[in-house]
This record gives structure tokens, C-alpha cells and sequence, in this order.
């Protein structure tokens, strides 16, 4: 019955910005959500599984007698690798679609948000396509990134500076 | 022409042939049987996603062309769209066959447009017959509208599944032939019998991933429009089918339908809802592009008008009115929706 009453005020609204402003908000009642809770658990556990493997590979590389600092380049290194090859083989879409922020967040996501535009556009040329296109998602995260590191660092120096650090 | 946007033909188009090719998850839906082509190569043979939609295109036109049993030469005109930058899957598909042609676009309803106006080259004496073919491909789609298809990311619930498909049908001036190589003895021959050409109806949705909502109130405008216009109850249709509303855009207009006084909700159907098994095949909100409507037309929609199941129907595909450019640019997704009027005789 609530729906009914929106649909009729969508359709006796005086102008457009009401009859819009009304729509929207009925059309938020009648469209499906993803469950917050269940993509969050799902985020949780699948985020936990890539990191719990990282961590793993990081022991191992130590087994082998690498000290903490190189053993973790590896284990970063065996992650983008194990990214690229399962988003080559089309599986890591569906890793992702289940997994959510669980497999964007880690590194594997970012390595497959570079991956896939590079098999995608490798059909339009190595310059044009690979080369201009191959950070059309990742491109975002690399410039404000940078610019973020680049804030933080003139804070720790001002802040350097007045002796408080 | 009739009432204020409406056009009743004066001698109602034939359609003497349709085809329909599609790709594999097509072909294992609920409508599978009725597809003339279904490819287990989403390539068809080709070499990027681009060059894939062209050459299936083309096998709908020739597949259309084959079971008429006329020459390419007999074809005047053809009338395609797609939803590619520059209608570049019609363009380089229908190259080849050098039938002078024109492209046409309004997204997802491209089909009614492309029908609409062939069907108006006939009625008007310009054309003997003419082809209206328009096609998607679920690949070409993703890429040029939202990410790279390896990109691992979770799709709304609300979104639609482009449909891998390319439909083409012929209208001609005359009955002979009206029969293809698929009607069966007894069965009806389909006339085009009018058209409503919609507006562009803008509710100011901005939400690309929920299509279904962008064009519902298009879809209400042109049915609306239709019903007026020829004075007629929605009862005058066996069926009245929208393009590519999906669940969500299905709810909506027929909610505004009835609070504008029509109630359509028993004869209703939408060809992204038939066109897939959502819950077999992970589908969300049902199926979507110019594909959609056009194969669901070219196979399942005329059965049902030749084997008499159905009299009468209002074919409605609905469009989204977006560019990659104008989402990020900000502005809202208009939907389009254009009728056209189908029956059996």
C-alpha cells in the first residue's frame, strides 16, 4: 500500500524536481539490495583466506632462509602473480563476485584491476590499447595515492619540524 | 496517422521472414528452441568483441534473407542499429551485403525504431521490402559501458545481463510470401499493423546499474500514448511486451500503468524477463540490449502470433539514453520506448 501511495504522488507532483525527487525514492523501494551483513561476512573470510596465503607464502620464503624484508617482496611478487593468472584463466571474476571489497581490498585486487584492461584492450594495439588504456581502474588508486603519501609526508615533516615527531 | 504520436498503416507490412542468432547462454535459456542460430563461439569466428557482434549481425541478416527465399538484390532498403560507439557493429556487419541501408539508434529499443521505420518505407510506397535487424553483444557491452570482462567486481541485483543476440526480420509491400521456410501449413502470416514512436522520458534516475527503473516511465508513456491514440483497453492485445524492463522495471510500469488507469498486469511481459532462467543463470534483473527484444521477437513473440496462440500484441522495446560521457558527466539515464503493433491473420 505504501508503494501505491508513491506511485501516486510521482504522478501528481506538481513539477519536475518533486515528481523526480518522489520517483527516485520509489524506485529505491522496489529495487533489491545485496545483504550488508552477508557481503561484509563474505568480504571478511575471503579477504582473510588472501592475506592468511600471503602470510604463509611470507614464512616460507623465511624457511628458505630470506630475511623478513625480501621474503615479504616475494610473498607480494607470488600474490600479483597468483592474480594475474587466475584473472587470465576468467576465474578471479568469479573469486570477485562473491568475495566483494574481500578480493578488491588486497593486492590481488589491484593486480587484477590492471590485468584485465591489458587482456581487454591488447585487441586495439600495444600502444593505443594496452599502453594508454592498461590503468583505466587502477590509474585513480596510483595518482591519489601519490597524492595522499605526498600530504602525509609534508604533515610529518611540518609536524617534524615543530619537534613533535 | 492517429491521435497525437501514432501512426495506423494504411496497408499493414507482411513480415515474410524472421531470424535469429544467439550465443550460448541464450541458447541454454528458457527460449533456446526457438533461436535459428545459437553459437558456442561468443568470437563467432571473429577477432575481437566488436568484429564478433558484426559477423553475427550478418548471419541474422543472411539467415532472414535465406528463409524469405528472395535475393539480397530484392532487399530496398535495410534499417539497423546497435549499441556500439558509432554503430560500428552494423556498419561493418552489414557492409559486405551492400543493401543501401540506415543506421539507427535509441539503445535498447532499436528494434521498434528499426521495425517502425521499415514498416513506414513499405506502407509509404517507398520500399517493396525492407529489413530491420539491430544486435548486442553481452562482451562489446561490458567493455564499452562498464569494465574490462576479467575485472572482478560485484554486479547490483537491480543490473540487467546484455543479451548476446542479433535479430533481423523482412516487411514487404505483399502477402505472397509471408509465409517463411519455417511457417507451417494453416499457421497465421504476422502484418505490422501501426506504431507509436515514443518520447524521451526522463524521472531523473541516475543509476545506470538499474536500467529497468531509468525506462519504466518511457515504457508507460509510449503504452499510454498507444492506447489513447487508437482509443483502445489494453484487453485489445493478447499481450503488450516491453523490451528489457527486467523484475524491477516490470514492477514499476505496471504500477504507473494502472494509476494512470490502465491495467495491464495479466497480459504484461518482458523479453529480459523470458529471455533467461534468472535463478539457474545468475542474472539479476533479467536480460537487456537492442539483442534482447530483437531475437525474443524474431523467435519466441512471432511463434506465438503465426501458431494463432496469440491475435494480437504491442511490442514495446525500451531503451536507456546514456554514454559512458554523459554518466560520468553527471546527468540522469532518459529512457525511450517505441510501440509497434503486431497481428495475426
Amino acid at each position: 500500500m505504501e508503494k501505491e501511495k508513491q506511485v501516486k504522488e510521482v504522478l501528481s507532483a506538481k513539477n519536475k524536481t518533486e515528481r523526480d525527487q518522489k520517483y527516485n525514492e520509489y524506485v529505491k523501494q522496489v529495487t533489491p539490495k545485496h545483504s550488508c551483513l552477508k557481503n561484509t561476512c563474505n568480504a571478511f573470510w575471503t579477504g582473510g583466506i588472501i592475506c592468511t596465503i600471503g602470510q604463509g607464502l611470507t614464512y616460507l620464503y623465511m624457511s628458505f632462509g630470506l630475511d623478513k624484508e625480501n621474503a615479504v617482496l616475494y610473498q607480494i611478487i607470488s600474490l600479483v602473480f597468483l592474480s594475474v593468472l587466475f584473472t587470465g584463466l576468467n576465474l578471479y571474476p568469479r573469486i570477485a563476485k562473491v568475495a566483494g571489497a574481500g578480493s578488491v581490498v588486497p593486492i590481488t585486487g589491484f593486480a587484477n584491476s590492471v590485468a584485465a584492461p591489458a587482456i581487454e584492450y591488447q585487441k586495439e594495439g600495444q600502444v593505443f590499447g594496452i599502453g594508454c588504456k592498461i590503468f583505466t581502474i587502477a590509474g585513480p588508486v596510483i595518482l591519489y595515492g601519490i597524492v595522499s603519501s605526498w600530504i602525509l609526508g609534508l604533515i610529518y615533516y611540518v609536524l617534524g619540524l615543530l619537534g613533535i615527531v | 496517422m492517429m491521435g497525437t504520436q501514432s501512426i495506423a498503416f494504411r496497408n499493414p507490412p507482411w513480415i515474410i521472414s524472421a531470424a535469429s542468432v544467439v550465443g550460448q547462454k541464450e541458447g541454454e535459456g528458457p527460449l533456446g528452441s526457438y533461436f535459428d542460430v545459437i553459437s558456442e563461439d561468443p568470437m563467432f569466428g571473429g577477432t575481437s568483441w566488436e568484429d564478433a557482434e558484426s559477423r553475427m549481425m550478418k548471419l541474422a541478416v543472411e539467415q532472414a534473407i535465406n528463409k524469405s527465399g528472395l535475393s539480397k538484390e530484392k532487399i530496398r532498403y535495410l534499417v539497423g542499429g546497435d549499441l556500439l560507439g558509432q554503430l560500428i557493429a552494423t556498419f561493418f556487419g552489414v557492409e559486405a551485403l551492400s543493401i543501401p541501408m540506415f543506421g539507427v539508434y535509441g539503445a535498447c529499443s532499436t528494434m521498434g525504431e528499426s521495425l517502425g521505420f521499415a514498416s513506414v518505407l513499405v506502407d509509404g510506397g517507398y520500399a517493396d521490402t525492407a529489413l530491420a535487424v539491430t544486435s548486442s553483444h553481452f562482451a562489446g557491452a561490458e567493455k564499452q559501458f562498464r569494465f574490462p570482462l576479467a575485472y572482478g567486481n560485484q554486479r547490483p541485483l537491480a543490473a540487467t545481463w546484455t543479451v548476446t543476440g542479433s535479430g533481423a526480420l523482412i516487411v514487404s509491400r505483399t502477402r505472397a510470401g509471408a509465409k517463411d521456410s519455417e511457417t507451417k501449413s494453416g499457421e497465421h502470416d504476422v502484418r505490422v499493423i501501426g506504431m507509436t514512436p515514443g518520447r524521451i522520458v526522463d524521472y531523473g534516475v541516475k543509476d545506470s546499474m538499474n536500467m529497468g527503473a531509468c525506462m519504466a516511465p518511457a515504457a508507460c508513456d509510449t503504452i499510454a500514448a498507444n492506447l489513447r491514440d487508437f482509443g483502445v483497453k489494453p484487453d485489445y492485445y493478447d499481450k503488450i511486451i516491453t523490451g528489457d524492463l527486467g523484475y524491477v522495471g516490470q514492477e514499476i510500469v505496471i504500477a504507473l500503468l494502472k494509476e494512470k488507469g490502465y491495467d495491464i498486469k495479466d497480459r504484461h511481459l518482458d523479453c529480459g524477463i523470458l529471455i533467461y532462467d534468472r535463478e539457474v543463470q545468475d542474472t539479476h534483473s533479467g536480460g537487456s540490449g537492442c539483442g534482447c527484444s530483437a531475437v525474443t521477437l524474431a523467435g519466441y513473440l512471432l511463434r506465438q502470433l503465426r501458431t494463432g496462440k496469440w491475435k494480437r500484441i504491442l511490442f514495446v522495446p525500451t531503451g536507456a539514453l546514456l554514454s559512458p560521457v554523459s554518466f560520468n558527466e553527471g546527468n540522469p539515464v532518459p529512457g525511450i520506448a517505441h510501440a509497434v503493433m503486431l497481428e495475426a491473420v
